[in-house]
């Protein structure tokens, strides 16, 4: 059996009245690709928001290879490997695709501030390394030869794989892509499958949250289903496809939503 | 869009790749500009105008001025429009008056320690302020100033409230083994100031425009584009807010240090609100895009305001309406009018 490296533990979140997460708990197999699905509103960017720390839990936990980060602050949760994207094409807009990446390599700087600021040589091999790093993300992702463009002129197909390639210079362990088909034909979808695919074989884990069906029935080992805060299915695609409640869910639309 | 959108990308690619591998704001030929600036202010004025000392006072006053306008534009660079700089003045000069009229400490003692003073009040006052942005962060800031002014004129003892703190001593000489590096400032000469003044200014040109173009001046800017991205790639947003802020102050804590010791006195009165706007102005007039903004900005605005003098009864009426016109045709400053579109970031103004 393969380790989970990322366990969530009852996690429950409310705001005021409404509860958006409800004593949700899956854990994630290392070098997994999990999907959390559901109707709008089911509560899938809050879960992300709690895993990756920006929101914490009214209670709950999250335990990352055994360590809890819940109650930690985002950029350490960030620091020890678990990395969010957006659901929103969200980039530092004014810098170019290039600069967006290095600058997404701090968590590697070994230079001190004061290091960078005298430019120290720790801090000039840092800059040399995530130069290399930052090109070498790009090409993967098929960003090359906009490197150079300022992010706010990117094509829109693009913009989305800038914003996994900033996620990406963080090294992160598990990688939680919010909703990364949305918006994309089937073409697009497919080479974004085997995008997905790639990171995947590069070693880390995947969690992503989607509401393209197909998509997500293709490429995950594991999907969980939300419905109004709280866990209302969990296992593999085939499963998933099966199960009544799911079905029940999605209102009937089951038969076009879940892909069958 | 679409031809728009080539152009801005041409002009892009011309520029480098990287990060530190010289991309900054600055067009081409900085340096250049840079010695050119340095000479004017260290050799051309002093041999032209060396002989008015009124002049050379309103430069004096116009160099200190930038230099303190530039920390400002440092909380520019993490998105802050930060109107407490007067307060930051404020304290270093009183810093300065307390410890050389009591303690009889040399002011090449005092001016770091009032910019270091300054800046660790920042760190104290920013950690929870700068969690706000825009207009919440500026209007607590604004109020900070009015704060400081408060509390030194009712700081007693300490500060000697509404009568300020006189008869601040000028700078003593420095020497090493009887060998007189600075000549002691005295009062008949305007010129040493202006040195201390020019040497300030340049030094922190110099610190601003490698903080800028460093790995740091990205980070700060990736905290004004997007503060949650940030975040989530593992940059500590609190800290670094907090050390832009700090260095804000830091100069701040230094122009003020040296204020107290240039009119020997300092005043509850002596850094107000509109001190603290002007400092925002400088850097809008100028130019929020670039470095040499601020410095732009307070020569021309300060030079600006004495040349009205001659008009005074209208002397502000026209001075406000040069700066309306100025933001109504030139919103990212006089600087803008010299260079092209390239590499142009735009500036915090959410």
């Amino acid at each position: 059996m393969t380790m989970a490296i990322l366990e969530i533990q009852s996690l429950t979140k409310r705001f005021g009245g409404l509860t958006a997460v409800n004593d949700v708990s899956f854990s994630v197999e290392k070098g997994a690709i999990v999907s959390v699905i559901g109707p709008n509103g089911a509560g899938k960017s809050t879960l992300f928001k709690l895993i990756s720390s920006f929101v914490s839990p009214t209670s709950g936990r999250v335990d990352f290879n055994g360590h809890t980060i819940t109650g930690m602050p985002a950029h350490e949760v960030a620091r020890r490997g678990v990395v969010r994207t957006f659901q929103e094409t969200t980039i530092f807009k004014e810098m170019t695709a290039m600069q967006n990446v290095i600058v997404a390599h701090q968590l590697r700087c070994r230079a001190s501030s004061v290091g960078i600021f005298f430019s120290s040589a720790t801090a000039r091999a840092d800059e040399e390394r995530f130069q290399a790093s930052a090109a070498e993300i790009l090409d993967y992702l098929g960003l090359g030869p906009v490197g150079q463009m300022i992010a706010r002129n990117l094509p829109h197909g693009n913009l989305r794989a800038l914003g996994i390639a900033v996620a990406l210079a963080a090294e992160p362990r598990v990688l939680l892509l919010d909703e990364p088909f949305a918006g994309m034909n089937i073409e697009e979808t497919d080479a974004a499958v085997k995008m997905v695919r790639g990171i995947r074989d590069r070693g880390v884990t995947v969690i992503l949250v989607e509401h393209d069906m197909s998509a997500v029935m293709r490429i995950s080992d594991k999907v969980v289903v939300l419905n109004f805060g709280t866990k209302i299915a969990e296992g593999t695609p085939s499963e998933i496809q099966q199960n009544e409640s799911v079905i029940e869910a999605y209102l009937g639309r089951a038969d076009e939503e879940i892909g069958h | 869009m679409g031809i728009e959108t080539k152009q801005e990308a041409s002009s892009e690619v011309k520029g480098s790749g990287g990060i530190s591998s010289g991309h900054d704001r600055l067009p081409a030929g900085s340096k250049l500009r840079f010695f050119a600036l340095a000479a004017t202010l260290l050799v051309v004025v002093p041999v032209v105008l060396g002989r008015s000392p009124y002049y050379i006072t309103v430069l004096t006053n116009a160099a200190v001025l930038a230099f303190i306008s530039l920390g400002v534009w440092v909380t520019f660079s993490i998105g802050r429009m930060n109107l407490a700089q007067g307060a930051f003045a404020m304290v270093g000069g009183y810093i300065t008056a307390i410890l050389s009229t009591r303690y009889g400490l040399s002011f090449w003692l005092c001016m770091p320690l009032s910019g270091l003073v300054s800046a660790a009040l920042g760190a104290f006052v920013g950690w929870p302020v700068l969690r706000l942005k825009g207009v919440y962060f500026a209007m607590i800031t604004l109020s900070l100033t009015e704060a400081i002014r408060l509390l030194t004129l009712n700081g007693g003892d300490v500060t000697k409230g509404a009568t300020g703190i006189v008869n601040i001593p000028r700078p003593g000489a420095i020497g090493i083994f009887g060998l007189t590096i600075v000549p002691e400032f005295s009062g008949a000469d305007p010129l040493p100031f202006y040195f201390l003044a020019c040497g300030l200014l340049l030094l922190g040109i110099v610190a601003v425009w490698r903080l800028s173009t460093s790995r740091l001046g990205w980070v700060f800017r990736s905290l004004r584009q997007n503060e949650d991205l940030a975040t989530s790639i593992g940059i500590n947003v609190g800290k670094y807010r907090v050390i832009a802020f700090a260095i804000c102050c830091f100069m701040g804590g230094i122009g003020g240090a040296f204020f107290a010791a240039y009119h020997q006195n300092i005043y509850p009165a002596s850094y107000t609100i509109a001190d603290s706007v002007n400092f925002m102005l400088y850097c809008f007039l100028g130019g929020l895009d670039f470095i040499l903004g601020p410095v732009v900005g307070a020569f021309l605005l300060v030079i600006a305001f004495e040349i009205l003098h001659a008009v005074q009864d209208y002397q502000a009426l026209i001075y406000g309406i040069l700066m309306i016109a100025c933001m109504l045709w030139l919103p990212n400053g006089i600087l803008s009018l010299a260079v092209r579109r390239s590499s142009r970031e735009s500036p915090a103004r959410k």
